[in-house]
């Protein structure tokens, strides 16, 4: 399903925090139908950089590019109306809420607006209430989650969360999906059902861009994978090229580790 | 039954039901314009849970607009003529503009720091009211003419009772309607989640904004007819200690529960009454009252209640 369009383009991205460039120069495109991965060690930068892509950040430099058109510093939601979704690595969920209903928020932008027919439950709102349900119900039973869809997000585990968070991005039907750690804290069988997930929403033509601690589902899933470490890009490449990229090794673990490198990365 | 419980209708539907059930239990007039006066009460702290228990923004200036509805009820038709009801309309409209201008440039504000600035605002419509003694009487306030529809000189204790709870039905009704619809679902998010709410693609600002007025224009209504059933309006009413009574209404009774929004303000109009038999001791005991119900349930008394039943339920 690869095609050539770079559907997200980021170039020379940066922001600094006191004095500290915490992510410095990151550029990198991301094309339609692929799973693009960053990796790096503990604070280098990963979910800064989605912060900075996402508008959640205001970069100091550099610029990012959704299919084409100019968007950086964008506000979240004016990103969101374009086509930009995330999920979270330390999770944003509406705890109050049930599952569904998270999901149901993510379809805001392809809700109707109107403020008199909401306050009033003129028959529109009904009918876009029950659409909203429908499209939710649906991403809910494609992330395993439709036994859940009345429970309080805040009585859900922490995986089932981590899936909630996919629904309710997909519910606005991305054209880039920002996924940051999406596998954190689920056992083998669910990183295999993430996995399978996250390949069928590239498959649909979505950019999905991944940062992920699991070293065995990046290498699996990635189509390529851009390596940071101290807020700048180490590397850029396939699977096979990142591993045996001897930066990426030292990165990880020093100049003597070479060997347990390859078993992490492996 | 749960189910039945958990739709929209159901909550305007107990409270009509409510008011029908009690008017048979009214010993004299006294009980009516207590009744009444919980009606108009529950009627400003549903929209205030609107901003509070839904939204998750506080505001300690709402008797600010309180004071607007009440004194546009009483100053327009003085001096200009107008009749109550357009006047009570006109009270509406202006308070919507003034929180909409309000509320743009505060709203940014978080927790504490918005809570200050609300009842900045709120201090500021009360000290206007006081102050401009040519318009508004000052701190004596000013009589309100009767309300007359169509002939009929609106007056009696009863009478009033019926009014207020049938506003009240029709503000837990939109408030209802609001918290199941989309824009509710908003409010709800960036209650919980800003930056996912923005990351959905909720106009944050645009959200806390909208229902902000909608909570204003609540208060409003509640004190235009406050000063129809009273005939009379006292600036302490715009008061921040109003405010105050608001809010602890809203918390008393439960954020983000509209029947809550009921028994808080029950609690707070009623008791007072009740305890005039303890005198010197009546502020001690309420106040007393006040701590033993949020030590025991912590969420506020409804949504307590409801979580307590649930649970025995599913035992």
């Amino acid at each position: 399903m690869s095609t050539t369009t770079p559907l997200l383009a980021v170039d020379g991205i940066g922001i600094s925090f006191g004095g500290v460039r915490a992510v410095d120069n990151v550029g990198f495109t991301a094309r339609a139908g692929e799973v693009f991965s960053i990796i790096g060690p503990n604070g280098a930068g990963k979910t800064t950089l989605f912060n900075l892509v996402s508008g959640v950040y205001t970069p100091k430099a550099g610029s990012v590019h959704l299919a084409g058109e100019p968007v950086t510093a964008l506000e979240p939601n004016r990103l969101a109306e374009r086509g930009l979704s995330r999920t979270f690595q330390n999770l944003q969920v509406f705890f109050r809420m049930t599952a569904r209903e998270n999901v149901m928020v993510g379809r805001h932008l392809r809700e109707k607006r109107g403020l008199l027919a909401h306050l009033f439950a003129l028959p529109s709102t009904g009918r876009q209430n029950r659409e909203s349900a429908a499209v939710a119900d649906a991403l809910l039973e494609r992330v395993g989650l439709s036994a859940q869809a009345d429970i309080p997000a805040a009585n859900l585990s922490y995986g089932a969360l981590k899936r909630l968070e996919i629904a309710r991005a997909l519910a606005a039907e991305p054209k880039a999906l920002l996924l940051d750690e999406p596998a954190a804290g689920c056992n083998a069988v669910e990183t295999e059902e993430i996995e399978k997930l996250i390949r069928r929403i590239a498959d649909d033509g979505v950019a999905v861009v991944l940062v992920e601690h699991d070293m065995k589902l990046v290498m699996r899933i990635s189509d390529r994978i851009l390596v940071l470490d101290q807020g700048r890009v180490l590397a850029e490449g396939s699977a096979a090229e990142i591993r045996s990229n001897p930066k990426v090794i030292e990165a990880y673990l020093g100049t003597h580790g070479t060997r347990e490198a390859n078993l992490a990365l492996d | 039954m749960g189910k039945l419980l958990s739709h929209r209708l159901a909550v305007p539907v107990v409270i009509a039901l409510l008011v029908v059930a009690l008017s048979f239990a009214m010993p004299s007039n006294f009980y009516y314009r207590v009744a009444a006066l919980v009606w108009i009460s529950a009627l400003a702290v549903i929209g205030l849970n609107l901003l509070m228990g839904y939204a998750g923004q506080v505001s300690l200036g709402h008797a600010g607009f309180f004071g607007i509805g009440a004194y546009a009820v009483a100053v327009l038709p003085a001096q200009f003529g107008l009749h109550p009801l357009v006047a009570a309309l006109a009270g509406a409209v202006a308070t919507a503009a003034i929180a909409f201008l309000v509320g743009r440039p505060i709203l940014r504000l978080k927790g504490h720091y918005l809570a200050v600035a609300t009842l900045g605002f709120g201090i500021l419509i009360a000290m206007t009211i006081s102050n401009e003694a040519w318009l508004t009487g000052g701190p004596d306030g000013m009589p309100v003419e009767r309300l007359t529809l169509f002939g009929w000189r609106v007056r009696g204790a009863d009478t009033w009772y019926w009014i207020s709870g049938g506003l009240l039905v029709i503000g837990a009704w939109i408030a209802c309607n609001l918290v199941a619809s989309p824009t509710g679902r908003a409010l709800r998010a960036l209650h919980d989640s800003e930056v996912a709410a923005r990351v959905a693609g909720i106009d944050v600002a645009r959200a806390k904004l909208t229902v902000f007025v909608i909570s204003a224009v609540y208060a409003s209504v509640a004190g235009s007819t406050l000063a129809l059933v009273n005939g009379f309006v006292t600036p302490d009413k715009a008061n921040f200690l109003h405010s105050i009574e608001l809010v602890t209404m809203v918390v008393l009774g439960g954020m983000g529960s509209i029947l809550g929004s009921l028994a808080g303000a029950a609690i707070l109009v009623v008791l007072p009454q009740v305890l005039t038999g303890f005198h010197d001791y009546e502020h001690m005991i309420l106040g007393l009252i006040m701590m033993v119900i949020m030590i025991v349930l912590r969420a506020g008394i409804v949504p307590s209640l409801a979580a307590f039943f649930q649970g025995r339920r599913n035992k």
